[in-house]
């Protein structure tokens, strides 16, 4: 069937082509932002003529993206490990221990599925004004604490462990926070580093939430402080390129890094399993 | 003996729940409770309001601007929702072909721009898309014979916000059809071959009704994700030209933040909260369908 095999190979020529077009502003991106500003506007070419870093150095050594990037750091860790040891001991007790309200909980925890962040935003904010916390740190990470999909995904994966060694464990003296931590976690690594880094992600990219509680440029996120450069320095693209991919870099990184648990992750919340 | 037990248990399950359930509380279903109990006062953003019953909402359903967000965040959802599903299929059947270490470069390709921040994505596009110097300028004016300034144009800004997000969120939908597609046993298809069917009638009785499920889903998930925008309209926008891109986040925040009526955005916050609870109960009720057949 020569025929198929033709489609075969004009079927993948046009995948990879697609494929090259989908990521090509990305590429545009990084290499505009190695031009000197003159050649960025001057001409099209799609390898620099010189390779000049001093984008880079304006945007570490000239901008605030050092405390931006300080600040992302703090909050985005903060957000991960509360989210992940909360959730976990929240999803064990729901899957190990009876007691009394438990279905109750399970169930205002799926609803809360159906409540969009978004629009606690007011809500929200006079609260953070009332605990004196509108351009702190804190602010930003308190109301990203609560992600229900964790502590679904984190039962669903407890349920599964087997009865007896919890039995076993329980024979040997231990307390629940013991079987939680040295039997469950060890047992459910894989699905714990998924999630952390997907909720690293997120909180890292997180926007309308920082960019609302903070407006001095001090306590900032990366993700909200750039978007401030141009505004004060006018529109320079390399400059406003280099500052975007220092910004990506860190979900860049650990999803290169990490893409199959990143994959994982985003199956499971979705409710397909992975 | 059995006393204390009981009090030792109770005592664990309370260390264990109340960290998370204290938290839920109070930067959560307090913050739901507040959004109702605000949105029938008239309280600025910042101190206290006095009950007006069902003021707010009686103005806003006088109040052109809601129509115009309510209207263009339909348009939105329909610009963004419907082809992002549909390009997530075309990929993931052309990606789901490709073998080994091609099939993960090329994956990653098109995964990549998922995980960057927004600001980060609404900066390489008003890049690319500059109307004096920007490298898509020369596909557009193919079209249009001249550079067009995409998002300060009334009749562009709105679809291009649409491809910018369907370019930043694809890869996820593209991921859910992929893992729909990989599923499907390879018997099906080496029976079809035998029995003489060709790619289209492969397609159209085997794959077409295997990944219907994801394919609700996938719209669904779109469809409570895009009735949420805000970021991509402030970022690109800012809700113009002319109002062309406002939608119902856009309305809260300037409501809020710009006018200080904590009360008026509340009610737009409320609306929102119902069209996206009605919108999660026909999500579950197809999810369980799909459980059920």
């Amino acid at each position: 069937m020569p025929g198929r095999a033709i489609g075969n190979s004009l079927l993948l020529i046009l995948t990879l082509f697609i494929a090259g077009l989908w990521a090509f502003p990305i590429y545009w991106a990084i290499i505009t932002s190695v031009k000197p500003e003159q050649d960025v506007i001057a001409s099209t070419t799609f390898i620099p003529r010189v390779f000049d870093f001093s984008s880079y150095y304006f945007a570490l050594f000239q901008t605030n993206l050092p405390t931006w990037y300080m600040n992302s750091v703090v909050t985005s860790v903060s957000v991960t490990v509360i989210v992940i040891v909360i959730s976990m001991m929240c999803a064990y007790a729901l899957s190990q221990i009876v007691f009394a309200g438990r279905r109750v909980l399970y169930f205002v925890i799926l609803a809360s599925f159906m409540v969009p962040s978004q629009a606690l935003i007011i809500s929200q904010f006079v609260l953070m004004q009332k605990l004196g916390l509108i351009n702190t740190l804190s602010g930003i990470v308190l109301p990203q604490l609560i992600v229900p999909v964790v502590v679904i995904v984190y039962k669903q994966f407890f349920d599964s462990v087997p009865k007896e060694l919890r039995e076993a464990a329980k024979l040997d003296g231990c307390g629940e926070f013991q079987i939680l931590f040295r039997l469950y976690l060890p047992l459910n690594w894989g699905i714990t580093t998924a999630l952390a880094i997907i909720t690293y992600i997120m909180a890292w990219n997180a926007f309308m939430w920082p960019f609302l509680v903070s407006n001095s440029e001090s306590t900032m996120t990366v993700t909200v402080g750039i978007t401030q450069v141009d505004d004060a320095f006018g529109i320079k693209y390399a400059r406003d390129m280099a500052v975007a991919i220092l910004a990506a870099m860190p979900v860049a990184v650990a999803y290169l890094l990490f893409q199959k648990r990143v994959t994982q992750a985003l199956m499971l919340s979705s409710g397909i399993k992975g | 003996m059995f006393a204390s037990e009981g009090r030792k248990k109770a005592l664990t399950v309370v260390l264990m729940v109340a960290p998370f359930v204290i938290v839920y509380l109070i930067v959560f279903a307090y913050p739901v409770y507040k959004m109702f109990a605000l949105s029938f006062t008239n309280a600025p953003l910042i101190g206290d309001g006095q009950w007006v019953g069902f003021d707010n909402y009686i103005k806003l359903f006088s109040q052109k601007l809601f129509y115009t967000s309510m209207w263009n965040t339909g348009y939105f959802v329909l610009l963004s929702a419907v082809p992002n599903t549909l390009i997530g299929l075309a990929l993931a059947l052309m990606v789901v072909r490709l073998e080994g270490r091609l099939q993960s470069l090329v994956l990653v390709l098109f995964f990549i721009p998922y995980i960057l921040p927004v600001s980060v994505v609404t900066t390489i596009w008003k890049w690319v898309l500059d109307q004096q110097f920007g490298i898509a300028q020369n596909v557009i004016q193919l079209f249009t014979g001249h550079p067009v300034s995409v998002f300060r144009d009334p009749i562009w800004a709105m679809p291009m916000v649409a491809f910018v997000t369907i370019w930043w969120t694809n890869g996820f939908n593209l991921l859910l059809f992929i893992a729909a597609l990989k599923n499907i046993p390879k018997d099906y298809y080496e029976a079809a071959a035998l029995d003489g069917a060709s790619r289209l009638q492969a397609f159209r009785r085997i794959t077409w009704p295997l990944i219907w499920p994801v394919t609700t889903l996938v719209l669904t998930l779109q469809l409570i994700l895009q009735l949420k925008i805000f970021d991509q309209i402030y970022l690109l926008t800012e809700g113009g030209p002319f109002n062309s891109t406002y939608v119902l986040l856009l309305l809260v925040y300037r409501e809020g933040f710009r006018l200080s009526h904590g009360g008026a955005a509340s009610a737009i916050a409320v609306i929102l909260f119902l069209i996206i609870v009605a919108a999660s109960v026909l999500q579950y009720q197809l999810l369980r369908v799909r459980r059920a057949s």
